[in-house]
């Protein structure tokens, strides 16, 4: 098997837990979709066009109050704003494709395709045909999100909810991280992001996984500076001020 | 605004925002320190979506036993911890929460 298709069947491989926990949640934006009058194609369309779940379900809700075209585009920005994060933690692995490639992968860039993408390029680095690991995936997904939408206009939500299966996400982003956190600042990063999630969880639109996550960079990078002493500044309290910027270009 | 223009331009929307740092990584100089704090995206970003899935129940933080979900995300946790496998961490996971449902 030559490199690509190992790397393009990896990445179909490591998509397949996410799809318990996808499939129904596609159905359920189906059905969903279908009851706040959306038309079967405009319900199906959404799927390709936004591709993006939390957005899909927003924008659904949106839909049914009637709320004005601007602010369903305004919404899906704010909702979507963490892809960003993804964009830039990705972006060095694929500095060096075609402008083509990184649009087809940017495209499918989504959480569920994001994850295990990113494990696979801190576990290997930077490999000549690691994107086809991100295009298994991203296909992987788009297939399956195209599919479990048309199940779910056609023959509702189907699964029921008592099977938790959408707890098969969570379940499977644990089985991610934890090999991840092999050191404190990870460690740290970790457990700051997830406690501020708890406590920004009320804020709308997804913004509280941004605000979470950026807090998590920031400690996890202020504790690698103050772990590595080569720092010029003899003064660990002195470095906090630098510390905090490259997180707020993040953003 | 007609749907289909909302549509089109929440892709494209979309689009851009995934887009963004993809496309300007190879035409600028990237600062190290960036490069470095971008390593803290993944253990970040996924804890902050697992842990809302855990903890929150009811739209409050609910650290009692009857809390299924985080007991059984504590069981997939140390899976996790043990095997590094994502098949048994799912189905440790999965398996306790229906125990937790059925016998708590």
């Amino acid at each position: 098997m030559t490199e690509q298709a190992k790397n393009f069947w990896a990445g179909v491989r490591s998509e397949i837990p996410l799809l318990i926990g996808v499939f129904p949640f596609g159905m359920i934006y189906g059905a969903l979709a279908i009851n706040a009058g959306l038309s079967t194609l405009a319900a199906q369309m959404m799927s390709s066009l936004v591709f993006g779940g939390s957005a899909q379900f927003i924008t659904t809700q949106l839909v049914r109050e009637a709320a004005p075209g601007l602010v369903i585009l305004l919404t899906i920005a704010v909702v979507n704003l963490r892809h960003m994060l993804y964009s830039a933690s990705l972006a060095p692995y694929l500095a060096s494709l075609s402008t083509r490639w990184k649009g087809l992968l940017a495209y499918l860039l989504t959480d569920e395709a994001y994850a295990p993408t990113v494990i696979h390029y801190e576990k290997e680095g930077a490999t000549p045909f690691g994107h086809f690991f991100l295009l298994g995936a991203g296909l992987t997904l788009w297939i399956n999100w195209q599919i479990s939408t048309a199940l779910g206009i056609f023959l509702g939500a189907a699964i029921p909810e008592s099977w938790s299966l959408d707890f098969a996400l969570p379940l499977t982003f644990i089985a991610m991280v934890v090999p991840v956190l092999k050191d404190r600042p990870a460690i740290a990063a970790a457990v700051s992001a997830g406690v501020v999630a708890l406590f920004a969880h009320t804020l709308p639109y997804q913004l509280g996984l941004i605000v979470a996550a950026l807090v998590g960079i920031i400690v996890g990078t202020l504790l690698e500076k103050r772990q590595s002493p080569d720092e010029t500044s003899p003064s660990v309290g002195t470095s906090s001020p630098e510390g905090t910027s490259p997180s707020k270009e993040v953003s | 605004m007609n749907i289909w223009l909302v549509l089109v331009l929440g892709g494209l929307i979309t689009f851009a925002i995934r887009f963004s740092f993809i496309y300007l990584f190879g035409k600028f100089h990237v600062p190290d320190a960036l490069r470095k704090a971008l390593h803290y995206v993944p253990p970040a970003v996924l804890s902050a979506i697992i842990f809302p899935e855990l903890f929150i129940r009811n739209e409050t933080v609910d650290l009692s036993l009857d809390n299924h979900r985080l007991m059984a995300g504590l069981v997939a946790i140390l899976a996790a911890w043990f095997t590094k496998n994502i098949f048994i961490t799912i189905l440790a996971g999965m398996l306790a929460l229906l125990l937790f449902q059925f016998f708590l």
